[in-house]
């Protein structure tokens, strides 16, 4: 049973302005109704004018997404009502978006592969409604139009992916070329939206609407391919119709079947004027994007592929690493990719709230081998702890001195260091073991160099536990 | 010919309730105005548009909003900043 | 003294006016301490703008119209709103929702609409200038019952920014007055481009008017004297003709065929695009509250069935059906079409004349209730839809009574002529009037 999925991905164009009036587009931290005036507000005699950045925007978008774009195209109304729309209608692009026929490739189930766009066309945000009220009391809407009039794009695959894996795989590809771009900032809140079509193949296809989270795009998609294939195993037939995604549950469930009845009556907008901007999209130079970055990665500082298309996949991510790569680009990559990434994961924080030279300094430590990479890690957690809560952190030198981490010495003559001091209480509390590894049983040692991290609470450098294990059990042989 | 129930889901789609008493005149007016409409049956050509402008745009410049009291001066249902709109679940 | 203030009470026995303002500001400018009665579609920040309906009752805007930013710029003092048909839709003023105006010229006649409520304010004399909007001819065709100018301006030379939308593609906001000289001077503070409005022209109008018209060929459509005239309007009518051919034009007979559907192509039009414009108003942020205890779209139903008038509604219905999926093409395509021919119409004619004339209303001034039917009324728009679909000036200047009752010249020129249209009515007028 093949999985046929089709994504429609409304991004927020991160314009100084919105789409239509000179309102200011930087609204999250304000007050409800704060950021509007007569146009995004609807009130009645008002007239939009259209933001020439957004378009500009917008055709980064078009061409980096290897889009054509029409000799004209123009704005119409999408006429429907609801207590989030500010005139009762959208001012959207309906039958002569600002461009089709592009791609995107991204890595698939299968390999590299080349997902259709089928059009790019600009749009105004909504309102944004709060349901107040519940069962004991009456129920009603707030509505706040700071929202209302955000530049939008909505992008439209063809229903060219495969799975939930691939429909998440090509999200984030796009975000990151969104990204590049500059057109697009994917950490402010409810800047991305997606609708998926999906369907198994023979079957009819189902609307899941409004999903708003990445992570939510593979998951409310995974339900529903669930979902359908155990309908169509009992013999059920899938029904064509619109739900909708509840992400605290993690399942989709059947939008009214009103909403399927809706006639938009599309007409163009007067109060705009066409577009005629194709020859505009010569002139435009594009960044280095997710790809080219990638592969300069692996050609200016050797990493592998993957260390590579990780660091890539994320423009504030590429960023951080080339701006902490510095003497030892390798090491670098690891703690980036492979140690940073998940502890800021397991914390919920961003790249962007780590500063770039303080995680350098804790990488001058490992390299110099003043802390253990055990103990470097650490260091990490304690100051990404510090930062989440404070939004500052210590220096990664003096949380080692703190938290006593800095790497112990081992190289005395007279036996005196720390380390070898543990090592000998170790071989003298632990006789059984000494015994078994003299007679043998090498594994023994592995045990005998844990006794002694435990005792020099890892500050000590285990090729150091090591060497000077090995001389003491070879001392008393 | 537009029936009583055409004209009813016409009301949906517009939003405005139809009172009985009502429909047979919208229905009757309708279809008499309609049919007078029938005459751009014998329009031919395209339905292209000669507007003369294209590309009327504005700077990405902010220019400050309207102060919270005039956003809400004319609505009767507030509260703490929103507006207050009949509930949608 | 740069400011003053400026007391309003006028005797306002024919209910031109919804509200007046007294004592009005006014400043330094060319129209100083000049009364202006601006048409209750036009936003006026701190003064309620209700166009006629009750769904906006209670609404002051808080930003005024770039006309109304332009004539307080010009020392104007804004001394009122003046009634209208709710929305402008209608050519009577009886579809206010404040009741009807009256016609200063008699009584007993409508005053014509929308805009009745300025042409009976500066037919009565309680204001020399008054601004009126003109969507399908609601200029001219209260200018012509009530017996005063009235101009229509190219389409995109005045400014809509603030404008209350009826059909955003058609109307235009134009000076009314007692002759063509107070016309003129209103259209001279009106006119100009405006940032604020996508469709705004860039074309400020400054003009002395001159009664010059010699060699100036006006064309003469047969079809502005056919069916549905009043041989008694065309009668009237010809002899303005005759005299502006005896001030030296030269007058050509021709023939305009897309008048045949150009009122069937105007009403789909206007229905269409209002059924959208007037959406907003669901009594969630400004007029009447919708009841929010009942589901959303109960209660938008129901505010709105209370808010808008019958013709209103008839309107906003038609013109949803117009768009609806499936009859898009019949109508809303093919209005647009016909819309085309009619620019083209203009265009071929233009070739050969320099305006155009004819009567501007078919008839006198109706008696209240007499154009009950709607297709009726609509009918009655037949002369004046042509230049708002081609978006061309077009002038009402009074030429003459039949029974007592005004009678106007319609005059259309070419697109951006509105100051040779200007002309030639003031060359009328002056002609008639020496």
């Amino acid at each position: 049973m093949n999985v046929i999925v089709g994504l429609e991905i409304h991004c927020q164009l991160d314009t100084k302005t919105k789409l239509f009036c000179g309102c200011s587009t930087d609204y999250r931290t304000d007050g409800p109704n704060t950021h509007v005036c007569p146009v995004c507000l609807g009130l009645p005699g008002s007239l939009p004018v259209l933001n020439r950045k957004a378009v500009e925007y917008a055709l980064r978008v078009a061409k980096a997404l290897h889009c054509t774009v029409p000799e004209e195209s123009v704005f119409s109304r999408k006429n429907y009502f609801y207590p989030d729309l500010n005139k009762g209608f959208q001012i959207t692009q309906y039958d002569k978006p600002l461009a089709v026929s592009g791609y995107l490739d991204i890595e698939g189930d299968e390999g590299e592969k080349r997902v259709r766009i089928t059009r790019v066309h600009m749009e105004e945000d909504p309102g944004r409604l709060v349901h107040k009220g519940g069962a004991d009391r009456p129920r009603y809407s707030l509505v706040d139009y700071n929202r209302a009039g955000i530049p939008l794009i909505e992008i439209v695959t063809e229903p060219d992916l495969r799975s939930p894996r691939e429909a998440r795989r090509f999200l984030n590809k796009l975000r990151a070329t969104l990204e590049y771009l500059g057109v697009f900032d994917s950490e402010k809140e409810g800047s991305l939206r997606v609708d998926a079509n999906i369907s198994i193949e023979g079957s009819e296809r189902v609307e899941i609407k409004n999903i708003t989270s990445y992570k939510g795009v593979e998951k409310a998609l995974t339900f529903e391919v669930t979902r359908q294939k155990n309908a169509l195993r009992r013999g059920q037939k899938i029904v064509r119709e619109t739900r909708h995604f509840v992400e605290a549950r993690g399942v989709t469930t059947s939008a009214r079947s009103k909403e399927m009845e809706q006639d938009y009556r599309y007409f163009p907008e007067p109060d705009l004027c066409p577009l005629r901007v194709a020859d505009w999209v010569d002139g435009i130079v594009l960044p280095e994007l997710p790809d080219a970055r990638r592969q300069r990665f692996m050609d200016q500082y050797g990493l592998s592929l993957i260390h590579a298309r990780t660091l890539t996949g994320d423009l504030r991510l590429a960023e951080f690493y080339e701006k902490v790569a510095g003497t030892d680009p390798a090491l670098a990559a690891t703690w980036v990719a492979d140690t940073l990434l998940g502890e800021l994961n397991y914390r919920d924080m961003s790249i962007s709230s780590v500063p770039p030279d303080v995680f350098s300094g804790l990488l001058s430590l490992v390299r110099a081998r003043v802390i253990t990479d055990r103990n470097g890690v650490d260091v990490l957690r304690v100051l990404l702890d510090e930062l989440k809560e404070k939004g500052t952190c210590e220096s990664p030198e003096a949380c080692a001195e703190r938290l006593g981490l800095r790497a112990l010495p081992a190289d005395s003559a007279g036996g005196d260091d720390p380390v070898t001091k543990a090592a000998r209480e170790a071989l003298a509390e632990n006789p059984r073991a000494v015994e078994d590894y003299r007679n043998g049983r090498k594994e023994a040692l592995n045990f005998l160099v844990g006794q002694v991290m435990r005792k020099t609470r890892g500050c000590a450098k285990p090729a150091d536990v090591n060497r000077v294990l090995a001389s003491l059990l070879g001392e008393g042989a | 010919m537009i029936t009583e129930k055409d004209v009813e889901h016409i009301g949906m789609l517009a939003d405005i309730a139809i009172l009985r008493g009502e429909l047979e005149e919208f229905t009757a007016s309708f279809n008499r105005i309609l049919e007078y409409f029938d005459i751009l049956d014998q329009v031919t050509g395209e339905e292209k548009d000669g507007g003369a402008a294209v590309n009327v745009l504005r700077e990405d410049e902010v220019v400050p909003s309207l102060s919270p009291q005039d956003v809400l001066s004319n609505a009767k249902e507030t509260e703490d900043g929103f507006f207050r709109a009949p509930r949608v679940m | 003294m740069a400011e003053g203030m400026l007391t309003f009470s006028p005797d306002d026995r024919y209910n031109a006016f919804l509200r007046t303002v007294s004592p009005a500001r006014y400043g330094e400018g060319r129209l100083r301490g000049i009364p202006v009665a601006i048409k209750d579609n036009i936003s006026t920040a701190g003064i309620e703008t209700t166009c006629g309906s009750r769904i906006l009752s209670g609404y002051v805007p808080p930003y005024d119209a770039t006309v109304v930013s332009l004539l307080k710029k010009e020392g104007a003092a804004i001394v009122g709103k003046t009634n209208m048909d709710e929305f402008g839709m209608g050519s009577t003023t009886e579809n206010s929702a404040f009741g009807p105006t009256k016609n200063p010229r008699d009584e007993t006649r409508v005053p014509g609409g929308s805009s009745g409520g300025s042409a009976a304010a500066v037919a009565a004399g309680l204001v020399p200038l008054a601004l009126g909007t003109d969507t399908g001819g609601s200029i001219r065709c209260p200018a012509a019952f009530c017996g005063i100018v009235g101009l229509k301006p190219t389409y995109g030379r005045v400014s809509r920014y603030g404008l209350v939308a009826y059909a955003n593609s058609l109307e235009q906001i134009g000076p009314m007055a007692a002759d063509v000289a107070h016309a003129n001077l209103l259209m001279s503070v009106i006119a100009g481009h405006d940032p604020k409005d996508s469709t705004s022209l860039d074309a400020p109008y400054s003009h002395t008017p001159s009664m010059e018209i010699r060699g100036t060929r006006i064309g003469i459509p047969e079809e502005f004297f056919g069916e549905g005239v009043d041989p008694r309007v065309a009668s009237v009518v010809w002899d303005a003709i005759s005299l502006l051919e005896r001030k030296g034009a030269e007058i050509i007979t021709c023939r305009m065929p897309s008048m045949a559907y150009a009122l069937a192509a105007y009403y789909v039009t206007c229905m269409s695009e209002a059924s959208s414009n007037l959406a907003r108003y669901d009594g969630v942020r400004y007029g009447p509250p919708a009841d929010v205890r009942k589901p959303w779209h109960e209660a938008f139903q129901e505010r709105r069935r209370e808010g808008f008038g019958l013709e209103v509604r008839r309107r906003i219905m038609i013109g949803t059906f117009a768009l609806s999926s499936g009859y898009y093409g019949k109508y809303y395509a093919k209005a647009q079409a016909a819309r085309r021919n009619v620019r083209e119409d203009f265009g071929r004619l233009f070739a050969e004349v320099d305006v155009i004339a004819g009567p501007t209303m078919p008839t006198v001034a109706f008696r209240f209730g007499e154009k009950s039917d709607p297709l009726a009324m609509y009918l009655s728009d037949i002369l004046t839809v042509p230049a708002n679909l081609a978006g061309v000036p077009a002038i009402s200047v009074p030429c003459g009574k039949v029974e007592g009752l005004p009678v106007g010249l319609q005059i259309m020129g070419r697109w951006m002529e509105d100051e040779r249209v200007i002309d030639v009515a003031y060359a009328y007028e002056q002609g008639a009037n020496p």
